[in-house]
């Protein structure tokens, strides 16, 4: 069961550069550990995360095997219409999850 | 300092002292330094210990991963379970008012068992009777979320500890104040002697369970005190207790009536 938080401001002003706080529950297994036994860890991470405004990309960051756990990211945009901002995160074995929240611009 | 107690074995520092010609200023400065408990007043969460940018993790919902693991206990806390098919909430209803303040009191005395049991216990006790679901394997994920999210509903509360709890209190302060280990260390001598100084590159913190489960930045994870506590005896090379040990359920008394009145911070973030 994978979740994320996503904290966006729910009104902004036209124009105003708004903070976007992202955080999602995933292991980041770096494939170089090995377990108990010797056997190595396969390698399970997040690899890419993007960010939608109204369909187009305003952000979007490839993550490596260095990110820690549950990784955490900030970023800004500049509020320019009301609408939708879609979140996705993708990764090893199939990994993918898409997390949607609105913002109202007067 | 305590004289005829059992607790800390300080006498082989305090005869090199005496047989360094110590001066009596500097004897007494040793022992202002081991004072024993630490005064109520004086008690400091590990929270003010961490770096600032560990303080805003916990400061922040958005930004404290263990409010991952209370999104999965809030889910669990309404999921019918066991062959009963019930939820906790099926019980217990909304557990922002039900599970109120509950954290803050465990381990609690249970009557019907004539000993206490810990929160993670409780919630297993309940799987196991009212909902006649398998007991959750320690530190799952599972058991971990729905302590997370039972305990987030104490937060800001004072911690409590019952009368009752007395002699496993003292049961646990006797195991705080052993010396254990290859290093042949107590937690005293660390927690309540040397709180204010640094282990390596680490704090050394007083050891107040305020938050647990607490996400830990080390375990890239949340955990529960047991494994806290378990840390800390590989630490000082003792054998730890297992899961669920008695000793550990006193252990957990003892720091939680060592902590009594301060406020419950779960889940918190630790380096």
């Amino acid at each position: 069961m994978s979740r994320a938080l996503v904290k966006v401001p729910g009104t902004a002003r036209r124009g105003e550069v708004i903070e976007i706080r992202t955080l999602v529950s995933h292991v980041m297994e770096t494939g170089f550990r090995v377990s108990n036994t010797g056997a190595l860890i396969p390698r399970d991470i997040i690899t890419g995360f993007e960010c939608r405004y109204n369909g187009e990309q305003v952000f979007r960051a490839d993550l490596y095997p260095a990110i820690a756990a549950n990784p955490f990211i900030v970023f800004h945009t500049v509020a320019t219409e009301s609408g939708t901002l879609t979140f996705t995160w993708t990764g090893d074995n199939g990994y993918a999850l898409t997390q949607s929240v609105t913002i109202r611009v007067a | 300092m305590r004289l005829g107690g059992s607790r800390h074995s300080r006498r082989p520092r305090l005869a090199v002292e005496l047989a360094c010609g110590g001066l009596v200023a500097a004897l007494a400065g040793v022992a202002a330094a081991f004072s024993g408990d630490i005064p109520l007043a004086e008690r400091r969460s590990g929270y003010e210990m961490m770096s600032r940018a560990s303080r805003a993790m916990q400061d922040d919902d958005t930004a404290n991963p263990a409010m991952l693991w209370l999104l999965d206990g809030e889910a669990t806390w309404n999921l019918p379970a066991g062959e009963a098919r019930r939820a906790c909430a099926d019980c217990h209803g909304s557990a922002t008012t039900s599970m109120k303040g509950v954290a803050a009191r465990y381990p609690a005395f249970d009557g019907a068992r004539g000993r206490p049991v810990d929160i993670e216990e409780r919630i297993n006790l309940c799987r196991t009777e009212r909902q006649q679901a398998a007991p959750l394997p320690f530190e799952s994920r599972d058991l971990l979320a729905l302590t997370v999210y039972v305990a987030r509903q104490s937060r800001g509360m004072p911690i409590q500890s019952d009368e009752r709890l007395r002699p496993v209190i003292e049961m646990g302060r006797a195991i705080y104040g052993r010396r254990q280990g290859q290093l042949n260390l107590s937690c005293a001598q660390c927690h309540d002697d040397n709180w204010d100084k640094r282990l390596a590159g680490n704090v050394v913190t007083q050891g107040h369970p305020t938050g647990y489960p607490i996400y830990r930045l080390e375990w890239q994870s949340v955990g529960s005190l047991q494994r806290r506590l378990r840390n800390c005896f590989i630490g000082i090379r003792a054998e730890p207790y297992d899961y669920g040990a008695p000793e550990h359920v006193a252990l957990e008394a003892f720091l939680m009536w060592r902590a009594r009145g301060m406020a419950v911070e779960s889940p918190a973030v630790r380096p």
